[in-house]
């Protein structure tokens, strides 16, 4: 009997990102408003595959999750040399916008979660107008750092071991075992190195104190979705960042944490459900 | 001493055995020994480990007893850290460092090499009845 085939397809697309040809890997399913997912430092895209999956968001949808590089299955460009990997909040822009236009991709809806929901906050600020909306989870302009990242990569501790171990605690105790240990893996997995320099975004390069006033709801609507288990980037912290924003929407999620896609997608769904709905009306309206 | 803290007290004289039940975390701490300081803030105890297991554990202070590392934490944080569904902020052990109902201190190598291990031992009193306290 033939397996089950889902219906999300993977491909790799060459993108140029300052200068260099990166070979990035995305995976895609469903048509209409192109959605593209970011996923969350020292992890990959696998985190959006119930997103991708689900039929409810594929019918107005047209959803990707891509690999940054140096993540899951897209490598480290060739000119790379061996030396630090470091993202930073030009270089994490540009590789965000550089992927759109590669896939001509017209005005999507970008979602990002973690990292991903910080550098939706600078899309909004200096992007605004190539953008139908903007999602940001677990995003503020900044918070407070709870561990030193040196213990990501050195020589004597298991950095996939440790790397999973720090961020479990931002699980929220109610998901499926299943999802938690999923969503672990994806730590478990990542090359050394690469949680601590995407975390040099995080905690050093991109603080947005005192820039997201200047965000512009009504060009660009933004959402901001928090989970109430959250110790890294705190409910606390999301409220404080738009409450400095003219019509950015909070919504704190009940019985989730810092990966609300992927330790529980179900919950997740509960509360995503509507802000996509209301992006499908807002579309619907505009054309 | 308050009845809570006593409770607390009795939770973490237990986890020996509870430590001893559960082949998968031992084997998982199967090259860890270290002596650390663990419990309530002003009742800690010694626990001194071996190859995954609590081979000693004595309240302090003991004379001139040297340790690795310590996590401490207030009563109230271990009362609900071991409930079965433990509130936001009080869930885990780094969180409640963050928030300073913790404290993490010394060399701190050893916890982080066995990280995981740590947080599932120390979380071990949750399980039994729905949580001891």
């Amino acid at each position: 009997m033939m397996g089950f085939i889902e219906p999300v397809v993977g491909r790799y697309v060459h993108v140029e990102i300052e200068g260099e040809v990166n070979r990035i890997y995305f995976e895609e399913n469903g048509s209409g408003i192109p959605l593209v997912c970011l996923h969350t430092a020292g992890s990959d895209a696998r985190q959006w595959r119930h997103l991708l999956a689900d039929e409810n968001f594929t019918r107005n949808f047209r959803i990707i999750a891509f690999d940054m590089p140096w993540h899951g299955k897209s490598n480290p460009p060739a000119t790379w040399t061996g030396d630090e990997y470091r993202l930073t909040t030009a270089r994490y822009t540009e590789t965000v916008r550089a992927f759109c236009r590669a896939l001509s991709l017209d005005r999507p809806v970008v979602m990002g979660c973690s990292i991903g929901g910080r550098i939706v906050l600078n899309l909004a600020i200096d992007h605004a107008a190539e953008f139908q909306a903007l999602i940001g989870l677990e995003a503020a302009d900044f918070q407070a750092p709870w561990y030193d990242t040196a213990w990501l990569n050195r020589p004597d501790v298991h950095g996939g071991e440790v790397c999973a171990a720090l961020v479990s605690g931002l699980i929220a105790p109610q998901g499926p075992d299943a999802a938690r240990r999923e969503t672990l893996w994806g730590y478990k997995q990542g090359g050394p190195g690469v949680f601590q320099g995407d975390l040099y975004f995080y905690r050093v390069d991109g603080d947005l104190r005192g820039r997201v006033a200047a965000i512009d709801t009504g060009r660009c609507p933004l959402f901001l979705l928090t989970g109430e288990y959250d110790f890294s980037c705190t409910p606390a912290d999301t409220m404080r960042t738009a409450a400095a924003i003219d019509g950015a929407e909070v919504v704190i999620m009940k019985q989730l944490g810092h990966f609300p896609m992927s330790e529980n997608p179900a919950q997740f769904r509960r509360y995503i459900a509507p802000i996509l709905e209301r992006i499908v009306q807002r579309a619907a309206v505009a054309t | 001493m308050n009845g809570d803290q006593a409770e607390i007290i009795a939770a973490f004289a237990g986890l020996p055995a509870l430590l001893d039940a559960d082949a998968a975390l031992v084997a998982r701490g199967c090259r860890l020994n270290v002596a650390c300081l663990l419990g309530p803030k002003d009742h800690p105890f010694h626990v001194s480990f071996a190859a995954g297991r609590i081979v000693e554990m004595a309240p302090a202070p003991i004379l001139m007893r040297s340790w690795c590392f310590s996590y401490r934490a207030s009563p109230a944080a271990w009362a609900e850290f071991w409930k079965p569904v433990p509130r936001p902020g009080w869930h885990d052990l780094l969180a409640l460092a963050k928030s300073g109902e913790a404290v993490l201190e010394g060399d701190l190598l050893p916890f982080m090499t066995h990280l995981q291990y740590f947080k599932d031992v120390l979380a071990l009193p949750r399980a039994k009845a729905g949580g001891a306290a």
